[in-house]
């Protein structure tokens, strides 16, 4: 502890006399946004074995005997319209409307509700024709991969109808904002990750 | 054990009280000494009245120097069983030759090596990294906590669930017989029926949950919480080992999880990815698994890199030599180890060109790593060495991280690697590394920091009885094996017919005996300093002459680390503080604001274990209520926004009144 004796520089400091907390949840949002990048990989592997195994039916249904374009188009824009509508209750948090955000989200989570459920008739009527998960290492991947999307959609969904119970408790205070905009950056994401399905499994599955 | 089917009943799912291994009496034996040893540590926990204390101030702590320790524990306590798996495969090893089938049954046999590889890098290796990250980086970047203090609770007790899932599976049904990675299709349900493999995923999954998010955390923390005046290059260097550490978990585990999963759909489903038919590609599992496996190995050794660095340039009284080039040689090791995965199964026929490809990248990752030992050896370089422990350990690392790393270099050449491929020459190779690299870093880093986190030092003379056991042995254990590669015994062999083999076996068995004596010198040290903690005691905060700012707080330090966040001027900055006068701060406290400890962690681990236990054992309800209940307790979590408090200033004021009186006794 004895220190060399240098004359210390006059404005020299070495601890902040003047602190103030740091504002709650500083870092979330990138903590959010490194946690999406985790999840991206997660489905970086599941387009990998999609890319890799999608060729082998097995001898069963490939793409163009299973896939009906018309009612995946309606189901993309579904989703498509859902993240419009989720850009729109964020506007209206920033002019901290409680009531347009909560309509907005609402809506947004209609949306949600309908790709889920087209995408559950899919998978129904895939089962139904014997295209099963089982069937070939084309459709183990291929189910897992959208099905895993759907499972994010889901949650994303419960987590939507829990925001809007905590906005109508506590309005919009800068803890729920913070939320909003975490679901936020979510709800984009998942749409993106459907744009690369949309691409890859059915349009580019449509011309193999 | 249960290779005919059973039968699955609605409430006990396929548990059956065959599934206990009543008839191996290792086993039993086994659980009877633990048994009573649990029996004990309770009966003692209850007797002192110390579970409120555990719970309060430990279990729902979320400050992340106690979290830190807490994983230091498990890492320890885990340590204990997988060298237990490592002394009875030695032991196999050498008794079974002319004839004899030695102790262990195949089935029993397989399992213990698939344990020993799964504990030491899920349940040791990690917990002691992420434990040293946890405490330390906080410390050194001037920080109160981490960004996501409750996470990191909640990361710690899902790691510990894990661990308690692998526990479980030596008294309960069986654990997986597939080697630590699991390669289907033995990995498959084809091949694997029962609970062994189960138990495998769900203790990963669960435990790597805990990983991912302690990797988020700590990354946030040193990108948003440095201290005033810290740039990126003012940064200490472990912290920067352990930001790249921390990205590369990142990078990497989502990989694991990802095709776990796959392998528990074709377990659990009857989905066909890693199948031998219905067009299913084990391959794809392998290169999968790889993907993570080889970011891990840096996973492991990058926070010990640090330590090195921390160590050699304070016991050699001298900045680092070359901390920019130490960063960067970092940041290319980072990037660089994505790009070797496939140099695991270079036989797998994936033709020249790429296995040059993979050949060369490997090759090229020894020179940042080079780069890094030059470092080291040139700040030793007319340095005023102390042979203090941790420089001990740090030049035994120096020269068996060198062997090791050669060993790695010869195979990474594709044509040797085609004869060395799963021999033993490969086993020590990878047990140089890493218990020359990561487990000697690590007692270097333990014996480093242990008086900053008890305010006491390590009793040196047990110690280096440790040090003396440790090296000696681990060079007997594993020369053998190198030998023995060269001569082609493969990796993971039970009998031996080649009587020459013997001599071998035996030196290493008796490496593995002194390895045995190493470690229980090390827990009499702990006992001993923690016996003799006031003649050890250490008042100044900064025993070792530091330079980082750890080592400008009292030890242990206090709750909120530091009543003023210091400002930094330059690298080594307590060293910098030192030199140019600075002067604490005595008056003008304020409130600090801390987060408020939550048992929420505690929760959701305990049901995320439930959960595992019914997937395994085909207990539909039991899982399907465990996780309605995980996702209660979590979605309840949310609505609690009190999750902060103040440390008033009279209460710093009297802490730092406390400090004051004892530097001034100790100066």
């Amino acid at each position: 502890m004895t220190a060399i004796a240098i004359t210390p520089e006059a404005d020299l400091r070495f601890y902040d006399l003047d602190e103030h907390d740091h504002p709650d949840g500083h870092s979330t949002m990138l903590g959010f946004w490194i946690y999406l990048m985790s999840d991206c990989l997660i489905f970086a592997i599941l387009f990998a074995c999609y890319a890799v195994l999608g060729g082998n039916y097995a001898a069963g249904p490939g793409p163009k005997d299973l896939f009906e374009l018309p009612l995946v188009a309606v189901n993309t824009a579904m989703l498509l319209f859902s993240s419009i509508t989720y850009g729109f209750a964020m506007l209206a948090m920033q002019r901290d409307q409680l009531n347009q955000t909560r309509l907005w989200l609402l809506i947004t989570a209609v949306f949600g509700g309908a790709f889920l459920a087209i995408e559950l008739y899919e998978f129904q009527h895939l089962i139904h024709i014997g295209a099963t998960p089982q069937r070939s290492a084309f459709l183990s991947a291929f189910f897992t991969l959208v099905g895993t999307h759907g499972l994010h959609v889901t949650f994303g969904t419960i987590w939507l109808f829990t925001l809007v119970v905590q906005i109508s408790r506590k309005g919009l205070i800068e803890a729920n904002k913070r939320r909003l905009q975490c679901l936020s950056l979510f709800w984009h994401f998942l749409d993106v990750i459907w744009i690369g399905v949309f691409t890859i499994v059915y349009l580019m599955g449509m011309l193999r | 054990m249960t290779a005919q089917p059973t039968p699955i009943s609605p409430i006990f799912g396929r548990f059956t009280l065959d599934a206990l291994p009543l008839h191996e009496p290792i086993i039993v034996g086994t659980f009877a000494a633990v048994a009573i040893g649990g029996l004990a540590v309770l009966a003692l926990i209850t007797r002192f009245k110390l579970w409120g204390w555990l719970w309060n101030e430990w279990f729902t702590s979320v400050d992340h120097k106690k979290i830190g320790i807490m994983y230091m524990v498990l890492g320890l306590v885990m340590f204990l069983r997988g060298f237990a798996d490592a002394i009875m495969m030695r032991l196999q090893q050498v008794w079974a030759f002319n004839g004899s089938e030695g102790y262990l049954n195949a089935h029993h046999y397989d399992q213990v090596f698939t344990a020993h590889g799964v504990i030491m890098i899920f349940f040791v290796a990690m917990p002691f990294v992420t434990g040293l990250m946890n405490y330390v980086v906080p410390l050194q970047i001037g920080a109160r906590d981490v960004s996501f203090p409750f996470l990191n609770n909640f990361s710690f007790w899902m790691t510990t669930a894990g661990a308690v899932l692998v526990m479980m599976s030596l008294f309960v049904g069986e654990f997986a017989q597939t080697g630590w990675l699991a390669y289907p299709p033995l990995s498959g349900i084809a091949y694997s029926p029962a609970t062994g493999v189960d138990y495998y995923i769900w203790a990963l999954q669960i435990a790597g949950v805990g990983t991912t998010l302690s990797g988020i955390n700590l990354i946030a923390t040193i990108l948003k919480m440095r201290a005033p005046g810290m740039t990126l290059m003012k940064m200490p260097v472990f912290t920067w080992t352990s930001l790249c550490t921390n990205v590369l978990i990142v990078a990497s585990f989502p990989v694991l999880t990802a095709v776990l999963t796959l392998l528990s759909l074709d377990r659990y489903v009857g989905t066909n990815f890693f199948t031998n038919d219905f067009g299913g590609s084990p391959m794809m599992y392998v290169n999968l698994i790889w993907i993570w496996g080889h970011p891990e190995v840096y996973i492991l050794i990058l926070p010990l890199f640090g330590v090195f660095s921390e160590v050699t340039a304070t016991f050699s009284g001298k900045k680092l030599f070359g901390y920019t080039s130490m960063v960067y040689a970092t940041v290319v090791i980072t990037i660089l180890s994505y790009v070797v995965w496939l140099h695991h199964f270079f036989t797998m026929g994936s033709g020249a060109s790429v296995n040059s490809f993979f050949g060369i990248t490997t090759m090229v990752i020894s020179i940042p790593t080079g780069a890094k030992l030059f470092n080291w050896l040139f700040t030793m370089y007319r340095g005023r060495i102390r042979f203090e422990l941790p420089m001990m350990w740090t030049v035994a690392f120096m020269l068996t991280f060198v062997v090791g790393g050669m060993t790695g270099v010869l195979l990474a050449v594709p044509p040797a690697d085609f004869v060395l491929h799963n021999s033993l020459f490969l086993i020590a190779h990878f047990h140089n590394v890493i218990i020359g690299g990561v487990l000697f870093g690590l007692f270097a880093a333990i014996n480093f920091w242990w008086p900053k986190a008890f305010g006491f030092r390590l009793d040196p003379f047990w110690g280096k009885i440790s040090f003396w056991c440790w090296v000696v042995g681990f060079w007997l254990a594993f020369m053998p094996l190198y030998v023995l590669g060269l001569m082609g015994v493969t990796r993971r062999m039970r009998v031996f017919d080649d009587p020459s083999l013997q001599i071998w076996f035996a030196i290493a068995a008796l490496g593995a005996v002194i390895i045995a004596a190493g470690i229980g010198a090390m827990l009499v040290q702990f006992g001993v300093s923690i016996w003799k903690r006031d003649q050890l005691r250490d008042t100044t905060g900064d025993p070792w002459g530091g330079r980082t700012l750890e080592w400008s707080t009292s030890s242990p330090p206090p709750e909120y680390n530091f009543a003023f966040t210091p400002v930094v001027h330059s690298l080594d900055a307590w060293y910098d503080m030192k030199t140019r006068g600075h002067e604490r701060p005595l008056s003008g406290y304020r409130p600090i604001h801390m987060p408020r400890g939550t048992g929420t962690g505690v929760i959701l681990s305990a049901l995320s274990l439930v959960m595992g236990v019914g997937l395994i054992w085909y207990v539909w309800w039991l899982a399907g209520l465990a996780f309605a209940g995980i996702l209660v307790v979590a979605i309840g979590h949310t609505f609690n926004y009190k999750r902060d408090f103040h440390i008033p200033a009279a209460t710093v004021e009297t802490v730092e009144t406390g400090r004051t009186r004892a530097l001034a006794a100790g100066a």
